[in-house]
């Protein structure tokens, strides 16, 4: 058993000071919005969590390319690594989401085209984690793996595209807004500074559950290889 | 690696155009016959879908006026949920006595293979629709013979057999074979299936087609977009 490299325990201890800081900013720091109130709070965290979920979905096509290409085991644990993660802050995303619409919207669920597509990628990605729980040669696994979480990627946009057809009441907050949106509000320079904080700070804790979570895979199949080596002898 | 690489850029030799649709004519066929001798699949898949039209009617209350709105939506929901049928078990037939390691064993470019199966795979979806369609159409007295429709439903069979193909091969190597299938593949062929369903709902309300050319669009750029995937991705799905 290897020790935690030193890097990563300064990585642990940047990412939860970053995740207090960005809670003083979010409940200290930021102004109270004019017309929503405080629920308009769950914004930062909520796009925050978004974003870390597409970024954690990327990653695993660009892990999964790079696993066909090159067979290496590394870029499949990344792979799953990453959509491990992906599954729960894309959960984050819509259920804090969902706690901001029932005030906003009056509802805690609508069909809008942002919600479906984040449900869809959820599904995806569970399905992913059931295509690996099947199969149990792990060369097959991974090779699997890499091809569904190719296609599953490329699949996100075109169902984003394919509902959008419908109009959306999201808002959008960074960019023109649709004028069928609900909810919309402009940012004031604080909450601007607290919003990109919250990016950081969650892209952060993206990257410290992921190298936690590949050197937590590594371990795992030293395991399995010891388990073999006891079997065999 | 290397012989793979090499093998991809070796200039194609003169008339490999047509060896290469030799080969996926040959898979086509071998499926064709191999189900004009058992009538497993194609029976299956038309009486399923029957039965599938026939719980709508009593789940939905098909009368006139909810006939209208959901038509489309029961038609496509059949072809899913018909097409992973015969997705499953066309699967499962290559699997079943080693027939995929004889395919593979053919000196032919592996997307050869892959087409004679998508393109098996997608008669066979034409062929159910071609019967459900008419049925369908005595059955609740609407008319479902429109040039437009027939084309939305070449277009949205396409992509939804050339991901179903690709997902099956995978699905059919798994554990949980049958049970994987729809989990994996529903999801990722949701565009498909709005695009479809809302095209087709517009084509039976007669509304012109300059209006529903996002929809068909869509379409046709699912359908590329995955027939691309599928090329460059089939051959680590069938690998030993």
């Amino acid at each position: 058993m290897q020790p935690m490299p030193k890097m990563l325990r300064i990585l642990t201890g940047v990412t939860i000071a970053l995740l207090f800081g960005a809670l003083y900013l979010v409940f200290g720091y930021a102004p109270r919005e004019a017309i929503m109130g405080e629920v308009q709070r769950v914004f930062y965290f909520h796009v925050a969590a978004g974003w870390v979920g597409g970024l954690a979905f990327l990653v695993t096509a660009v892990a999964g390319a790079v696993y066909l290409a090159r067979r290496r085991r590394g870029w499949d644990l990344l792979a799953v690594a990453s959509v491990e993660i992906g599954i729960v802050f894309t959960f984050i995303n819509i259920a804090s989401g969902s706690i901001w619409a029932r005030p906003a919207w009056n509802t805690w669920w609508t069909w809008d085209p942002r919600l479906v597509t984040a449900t869809i990628m959820e599904l995806l990605y569970v399905a992913y984690l059931m295509l690996r729980q099947g199969i149990d040669d792990p060369d097959r696994r991974a090779r699997f793996g890499s091809v569904y979480g190719i296609a599953a990627f490329v699949s996100v946009p075109i169902t984003f595209l394919s509902i959008r057809f419908f109009r959306t009441i999201h808002p959008v907050v960074i960019g023109s807004n649709d004028p069928s949106a609900q909810g919309a509000f402009d940012m004031t320079p604080r909450m601007l500074q607290t919003f990109l904080f919250s990016l950081l700070t969650f892209t952060f804790i993206y990257v410290t559950l992921l190298w936690h979570r590949v050197r937590l895979g590594r371990l795992a199949e030293q395991v399995e290889q010891r388990k073999m080596e006891m079997l065999t002898v | 690696m290397l012989e793979r690489a090499e093998a991809k850029m070796r200039a194609p030799a003169p008339g490999a155009f047509a060896s290469y649709l030799r080969a996926v004519g040959a898979v086509i066929s071998k499926d064709l016959t191999a189900e004009l001798r058992s009538r497993e699949l194609l029976g299956a898949m038309l009486v399923f879908s029957l039965l599938v039209i026939l719980i709508f009617n009593f789940a939905l209350e098909l009368d006139v006026r909810a006939r209208q709105s959901v038509t489309s939506g029961v038609l496509w929901v059949t072809f899913a949920f018909a097409g992973t049928l015969g997705l499953n078990r066309a699967m499962a037939v290559e699997r079943e006595r080693s027939c995929l390691d004889g395919l593979l064993l053919a000196p032919v470019d592996r997307s050869a293979l892959f087409f004679g199966k998508a393109l098996g795979n997608l008669l066979f979806m034409l062929i159910v629709a071609a019967i459900i369609l008419p049925v369908y159409s005595l059955l609740y007295n609407v008319n479902l013979f429109r040039p437009a429709l027939a084309g939305v439903i070449v277009l949205g069979s396409i992509g939804y057999v050339i991901v179903g193909t690709l997902f099956s091969a995978m699905a059919a190597q798994a554990r949980t074979r049958d049970m994987l299938l729809p989990i994996l593949l529903f999801p990722v062929v949701l565009p498909v299936l709005i695009a479809a369903v809302r095209a087709t709902a517009s084509i039976l309300l007669a509304i012109p087609l300059a209006e529903i050319r996002g929809w068909i669009n869509l379409l046709i750029v699912y359908d590329l977009l995955f027939t691309a995937v599928a090329i460059m991705t089939f051959d680590y799905v069938v690998e030993e």
